[in-house]
């Protein structure tokens, strides 16, 4: 177990080694930040001044040890644009992209289970079959286009809901939250539903799969013999057993409900740190963009290194089969 | 071939999505042929028909006398350059599919090189390789694709480069797995024993029998790219503004969106998805056709 662990951990570090080496070389490779942020009609002095307080006049390797050393602590340097401390800006804009993920992983939750069991339970009728069309839809459509036709709807056309921004917020626990006021709800729905609808048809196809393969059991045959009423049945015992799985991939795809926020976040102008990225990138504010990047990329690496420990201790197949390879 | 056709006249969807894929690979190969102005070339625009509901007539004003066209309609509107959306989505198509394919027959060329090399010979390289695969599958596509544009910066050649990293382990994976079944066979026995090269086994004799798979997960992956090319675009750090993707064309129309002049993005939306979906229609129906177990039935 213990040398599994190693090797895991190893290939984590390795990972975060690899990608960080990449973002930092690219990000700093590109473009010269000094022409956007000085003053076009800075003289030589004042732009050397300014190379040196970012720390861009050192050699490239100089300047990845320092970023390394600092990264480790935390540090992502100075945002060029806003002025303040780059990892500082994501942690601020952090739960708006948290909370909007957290919605949207219940609205796949709430919508995408009743609905897989349905077109489990009666897999020829007409109903089940639409949505199962809609959950291909669901897969195939570009979550960006998705959201623009819902903005065309119900903000444009019906004039129901608010297009964009996250709307009036409450303090909980010292973050800002936006599900507790009326306005808030309003503004959080259709970023919410949009983010969610990949997810909701992976749910649907996930319990729907579950609960053929459930009906199918014994103890389902030996609950029906028993008379109970086919709402308990379904409602108890198949739902019970189907649960597992569908809380494991659930749990394994917040990391991309995060990374697909990017996205949702830019059509809906939700001030989170996806829509922080893409603003950073067109600025060339590489400390934001660095930090952003490794901040999610080591969100993965733990999601998958914490999944793979889990599975490893329930599996002891795969623990032996690392060892051996 | 034969039996191609057959599975795609059996089922009135699948012909649909069939005909509506031909005729946009079609429209996008001939947009220089049917579209009514080129939309890029800037003597052709005018400024004065900007935002033009669709069916609008083009406007006499501000055109020169013999000039290259007559009045003509904006079936489907134009933008806020006067540039007549149809015209502009037949040459977005264009890119759109350019980047898809191309990104996906690069991909598809060094995934199953690798796949088939690490089937083949297993063994170290084979662990190497699929770890490496097994990695950057553990990540989602928008995440590799947003880590190497905010390296590489914007450019077609670029977001090539993106979606052909994002692509490649899944050809790996499929064509290893093939290939392991397929190593283990007579045939690739006989043909060591013949004493042919390595490379030849690879590829003319290995590399047939593990195709079929790969068909399918490519044309799926078509699909993939081209939705991922136009989410970056549209997102501003895919294309350049110079190379007009169906994606950037539904960026440009965002703002309009808005106040309700819907057609600048309505309608590019409507041809990607068509696109897409006739895509995934088609490649889940070959699915079903190359798929030896289920044809026997």
């Amino acid at each position: 177990m213990l040398v599994f662990l190693l090797r895991r951990l190893m290939q984590s570090g390795v990972v975060l080694l690899v990608m960080s080496l990449l973002v930092f070389v690219g990000v700093y490779a590109i473009g010269n930040p000094v022409e956007l942020l000085i003053n076009p009609e800075a003289d030589q002095a004042d732009i050397e001044r300014t190379m040196a307080a970012l720390g861009l006049d050192k050699p490239l390797w100089m300047q990845y040890l320092i970023f390394l050393r600092q990264a480790l602590a935390g540090d992502f340097g100075t945002s060029f644009v806003h002025g303040t401390s780059a990892m500082q800006l994501i942690l601020h804009r952090m739960p708006a992209t948290l909370e909007l993920a957290v919605a949207a992983l219940l609205i796949a939750v709430v919508l995408g289970i009743p609905l897989g069991l349905w077109a489990g339970l009666r897999p020829d009728s007409p109903s089940a079959r639409a949505i199962m069309g809609l959950s291909i839809l669901g897969f195939s459509l570009p979550t960006f286009w998705v959201g623009l036709m819902l903005i065309m709807l119900f903000s444009v056309q019906l004039g129901w809901l608010p297009s964009n921004g996250r709307g009036a917020s409450t303090e909980i626990l010292g973050f800002p939250a936006s599900f507790l006021t009326w306005d808030g709800l309003q503004h959080i729905l259709m970023p919410a539903l949009n983010l969610a609808l990949f997810k909701i048809s992976l749910v649907i196809r996930l319990t729907r799969a579950g609960t053929q393969e459930a009906l199918l059991q014994d103890y389902v045959r030996f609950a029906r013999a028993k008379g109970l009423r086919s709402a308990r049945i379904v409602g108890v015992h198949v739902l019970k057993n189907i649960l597992i799985p569908i809380v494991t991939v659930i749990g394994l795809e917040f990391g991309s409900l995060i990374a697909f926020a990017v996205v949702t976040e830019s059509v809906f102008a939700w001030p989170g740190m996806g829509k922080l990225l893409i603003e950073s990138i067109n600025l060339l504010d590489r400390p934001v963009v660095v930090a952003y990047l490794l901040t999610v990329v080591s969100l993965f690496v733990m999601i998958n290194l914490v999944v793979d420990i889990l599975y490893s201790l329930l599996d002891p197949r795969i623990r032996l089969q690392a060892q051996a390879g | 071939m034969k039996q191609l056709l057959d599975a795609f006249s059996s089922s009135r969807t699948e012909r649909l999505a069939l005909i509506i894929l031909l005729l946009l690979i079609l429209c996008a190969l001939a947009a220089p042929l049917i579209s009514p102005q080129n939309p890029y070339d800037l003597a052709q625009l005018n400024i004065m028909d900007g935002r033009l509901p669709p069916g609008s007539v083009a406007s006499a004003i501000g055109i020169e006398e013999g000039a290259p066209r007559g009045l003509h309609r904006y079936w489907l509107g134009s933008d806020d350059q006067g540039r007549d959306m149809f015209s502009a989505i037949l040459y977005g198509l264009r890119i759109s599919l350019t980047v898809g394919v191309s990104s996906t027959l690069l991909a598809l060329a060094f995934g199953l090189t690798l796949g088939l090399l690490a089937g083949y010979f297993g063994g170290r390289l084979d662990t190497l390789i699929m770890r490496v695969a097994d990695i950057q599958l553990s990540f989602p596509a928008i995440l590799i694709a947003l880590v190497l544009l905010a390296v590489l910066g914007q450019g077609v050649g670029k977001i090539v480069t993106a979606l052909f990293a994002v692509q490649w382990a899944y050809y790996a994976r499929t064509t290893r797995s093939a290939a392991l079944v397929e190593r283990r066979k007579e045939y690739i026995e006989a043909a060591r024993l013949l004493g042919l090269s390595t490379p030849r086994i690879l590829f003319r004799h290995l590399l047939p029998n593990c195709l079929p798979p790969l068909i399918v997960v490519a044309a799926l992956q078509v699909a993939a790219a081209i939705s991922l090319e136009a989410t970056l675009s549209f997102l501003g750090i895919g294309l350049p503004i110079t190379e007009p993707s169906l994606g950037l064309l539904i960026a440009n129309g965002f703002q309009y969106l808005l106040v309700g002049m819907y057609w600048i993005s309505f309608f590019p939306g409507i041809a990607l998805l068509l696109l897409i979906v006739s895509i995934n229609l088609v490649a889940d129906r070959l699915r079903d056709v190359l798929n030896p177990r289920l044809q026997k039935q």
